[in-house]
């Protein structure tokens, strides 16, 4: 999980109303970049958050019962100075 | 419990990323029509639905599909699921199934039951349907719990489980012991694919959809029964926190539900 | 017009074939099994298909899904067959798929599980009584019409005697009129569209959580009204000039109706009013046959079912005594002693004259 130096290479948008803070994404995540937040949606529940250095390797979504992920790849940075984008900067 | 370096920043996850890049995954299958469901948190009846649905779109069955649903929390999901259904009784999917079937051949038909609805109440249904090599594929959702009604003990709980009727765990002396029902069904001539999967980790998802995937080509190859049986985590009707679902379908479930494929083209697979 | 000498049973399965009946599944049961075997027989030879299902719960779950989707689809049994599949019956009902149903019962003991809908819940289901094989031929391709027509099972009531006996027919299709598409019928197309179908019993939608009852109660409830008013159908005869009436159905029609002139002879002026839908009960018809009667005598082989349905009809307007019984033979199929002309018109005379009848069982 250490930091790409050409940029984050995935990141998530995520459903937070639809989350019934299972956790079960925390353990499934495999460069463990997901973990509860503080937060909590309409419903009550906690929802989970993202941290740097997320691959875009879809297993999020894929233990999801509730359909809260959705995962995106970004495609290889150019060797620029404005390389670095991530969600929502 | 995390591990995570607190020095890493926190990335909004609220809209969707600036910049060249491609989504890998949407949020909802697109054989949901509405992907809202009550079902409960840490469930794994979506999961393992989910990747049905998409096996039907990927292998290009969308409008050639016909699924007959049993009655247990997963009912629910007929109002979600975009394809043509036929709602049975309880454990009774398997003989609607091949009627439709029959009358039907080219299309791909397919149960959705879980372990109280197929290997309770209605055993002989998919016991005979797979002897009889009926084309259908049957797809079963095992928690070792009737879910629905509360989480009393069906023939597929294990030893030692605790649930509302075995409130001191499954004792093989007042209880007698769990049916193996992929193995079963395994020995069966009719029988031509059958696997048991999971749900309880990404890797056992994926796993699970590439076994629905070779169910559903056996069935229209025309080579006889197919049956996947996927594991699924059903906290609520296990008593134990949500967050512990995997481990405990690992540890008690799988230990004796064992995951691989049981039969391919036919022909039992060494184990 | 050809007429070949059929058994019953044959007759009843050359009309589901004439009918377009394509799909077939049974289990074997005295009385039923011969037209398990002759649609074992034909079907294949008409692109069709028979399951030998493994009991009756799944030979009434193998036509549920040929019937859904599109196609004319049977089954049956016998009485304690139709008992296995009440559940079913009950479920399909209302889910409105059509399917015929064959009870080739032993006796007539079966009249309450056929009307009152043996199953859970309310719902009632056709029920014709064919009292000859030439009646049932013709009777079995109506109830594939009623069938398509309503949406509705359609159960046909007949027995040993009706599947045994062998009567010169003339099994040609009959047209009952135009039916509407098969809009309802599963298929697969509508898959991916949102509009993809959910045949099911309680009213569920797609793309909606949860159910209306309510909304879906009143529209089965509104069907079956309109049943009832269309669909009875009964027979009578000489009850214009009758001072008495006998009311019976199926195969103890034939029985009656010699009793009937046995009667006459002696000098009883006696009708007969014979049901042939059990559901809808003709009420409105068998009220008017027996205005002005002095006596209803109910012939039934059993202890007095549809004779609850001639009180319900009449309201004490008129007398009514049960004269059938339970009879049987010794292999307990049906054929018993009540099936004699002379022994129902010396019940009928005692019951015409104010005598008691024993009507529990006959030996």
């Amino acid at each position: 999980m250490s930091r790409n130096e050409n940029g984050p290479r995935g990141t998530i948008v995520l459903n937070a109303e639809r989350c019934k803070g299972c956790e079960l994404c925390i353990p499934a995540c495999p460069p463990r970049v997901l973990r509860m937040s503080p937060n909590r949606n309409q419903s009550g529940y906690l929802v989970p958050e993202l941290l740097e250095g997320c691959t875009g390797c879809n297993a999020c979504l894929m233990v999801c019962p509730d359909f809260c992920f959705e995962v995106y790849k970004f495609e290889p940075a150019t060797k620029s100075s404005e390389g670095q984008t991530g969600a929502g900067q | 419990m995390s591990d995570v370096n607190d020095k890493l920043r926190v990335i909004p996850t609220d809209k969707p990323p600036t910049g060249a890049c491609k989504v890998v995954g949407s949020f909802e299958p697109n054989l949901a029509i509405i992907p809202e469901h009550d079902l409960c948190p840490g469930c794994g009846e979506p999961v393992a639905i989910r990747q049905m649905l998409e096996s039907i779109e990927d292998l290009g069955h969308t409008t050639n599909a016909i699924g007959v649903v049993g009655i247990g929390c997963y009912t629910a999901f007929t109002s979600l699921m975009d394809v043509d259904l036929i709602q049975a009784l309880h454990g009774r999917a398997p003989s609607v199934a091949t009627g439709a079937k029959r009358m039907r051949p080219g299309n791909l038909v397919f149960t959705l039951q879980g372990d109280g609805d197929m290997v309770n109440e209605g055993l002989q249904e998919v016991i005979h349907t797979a002897a009889r090599g009926e084309s259908v594929t049957c797809v079963l959702l095992n928690n070792g719990v009737f879910g629905e009604t509360g989480g009393q003990m069906t023939s597929t709980t294990v030893l030692g489980q605790r649930t509302k009727n075995s409130l001191d765990g499954r004792d093989a002396e007042t209880h007698g012991y769990p049916i193996l029902i992929a193995d079963l069904i395994s020995r069966l001539q009719g029988a031509a694919y059958v696997a048991r999967g999971s749900v309880h980790d990404a890797k056992n998802v994926h796993k699970t959809r590439r076994l629905l995937d070779r169910a559903f080509e056996s069935q229209m190859k025309g080579q006889g029964f197919s049956f996947v049986e996927i594991l699924t985590m059903c906290p609520t009707g296990w008593f134990i926190p949500t967050a512990d679902g995997p481990d405990f379908l690992n540890d008690e479930l799988a230990a004796i539900h064992k995951i691989g494929e049981l039969k391919r083209d036919g022909i039992l697979v060494d184990s | 017009m050809t007429r070949k000498l059929m058994e019953g049973s044959e007759a009843i399965a050359e009309a589901c074939v004439a009918a377009g009946c394509r799909f077939f599944s049974g289990y074997p049961m005295t009385p039923f099994t011969e037209l398990l075997e002759h649609m074992a027989r034909r079907l294949p030879e008409e692109g069709g298909t028979c399951i030998n299902s493994e009991s009756e719960l799944e030979a009434i779950g193998h036509a549920w899904g040929a019937a859904a989707t599109g196609y004319r689809a049977a089954t049956g049994s016998t009485g304690q067959g139709l008992s296995l599949m009440q559940e079913s019956m009950s479920e399909i009902t209302r889910a409105e798929i059509p399917i015929v149903i064959f009870n080739i019962a032993r006796g007539q003991g079966d009249y309450f599980q056929a009307t009152r809908g043996g199953g859970h819940g309310d719902y009632r289901h056709i029920v014709l009584a064919p009292a000859t094989v030439n009646e049932a031929v013709e009777i079995t391709q109506l109830a594939f019409h009623l069938a398509d027509k309503w949406r509705h099972p359609v159960v046909i009531y007949g027995d040993y005697l009706l599947g045994h006996t062998a009567e010169a027919v003339d099994v040609s299709a009959v047209d009952f009129g135009t039916l509407p598409d098969k809009d309802w019928a599963v298929d697969g197309r509508l898959g991916g569209t949102g509009k993809s179908k959910n045949i099911n019993p309680i009213g569920m939608d797609k793309g909606t959580k949860g159910i209306e009852p309510a909304r879906f109660w009143r529209a089965l409830l509104e069907k079956e009204k309109k049943i009832a008013v269309e669909e009875p159908r009964f027979e009578v005869e000489g009850a214009d000039d009758a001072d008495y009436l006998i009311v019976t159905f199926g195969t103890l029609g034939r029985f009656a109706h010699t009793a009937v002139k046995n009667l006459r002879e002696q000098g009883y002026k006696v009708g007969i009013f014979r049901p042939v839908t059990l559901w809808p009960f003709p009420k409105d018809a068998l009220i008017e046959a027996a205005k002005g009667k002095k006596h209803v005598a109910v012939l039934e082989q059993n202890a007095g079912q549809m004779i609850d349905d001639v009180q319900l009809s009449l309201l004490g307007s008129v007398p009514i005594t049960g004269i059938g019984g339970m009879s049987t033979d010794p292999s307990g199929f049906g054929v018993g002693p009540i099936l004699d002309s002379d022994l129902i018109a010396a019940r009928a005379k005692d019951a015409f004259e104010g005598k008691d009848v024993d009507a529990g069982v006959i030996e």
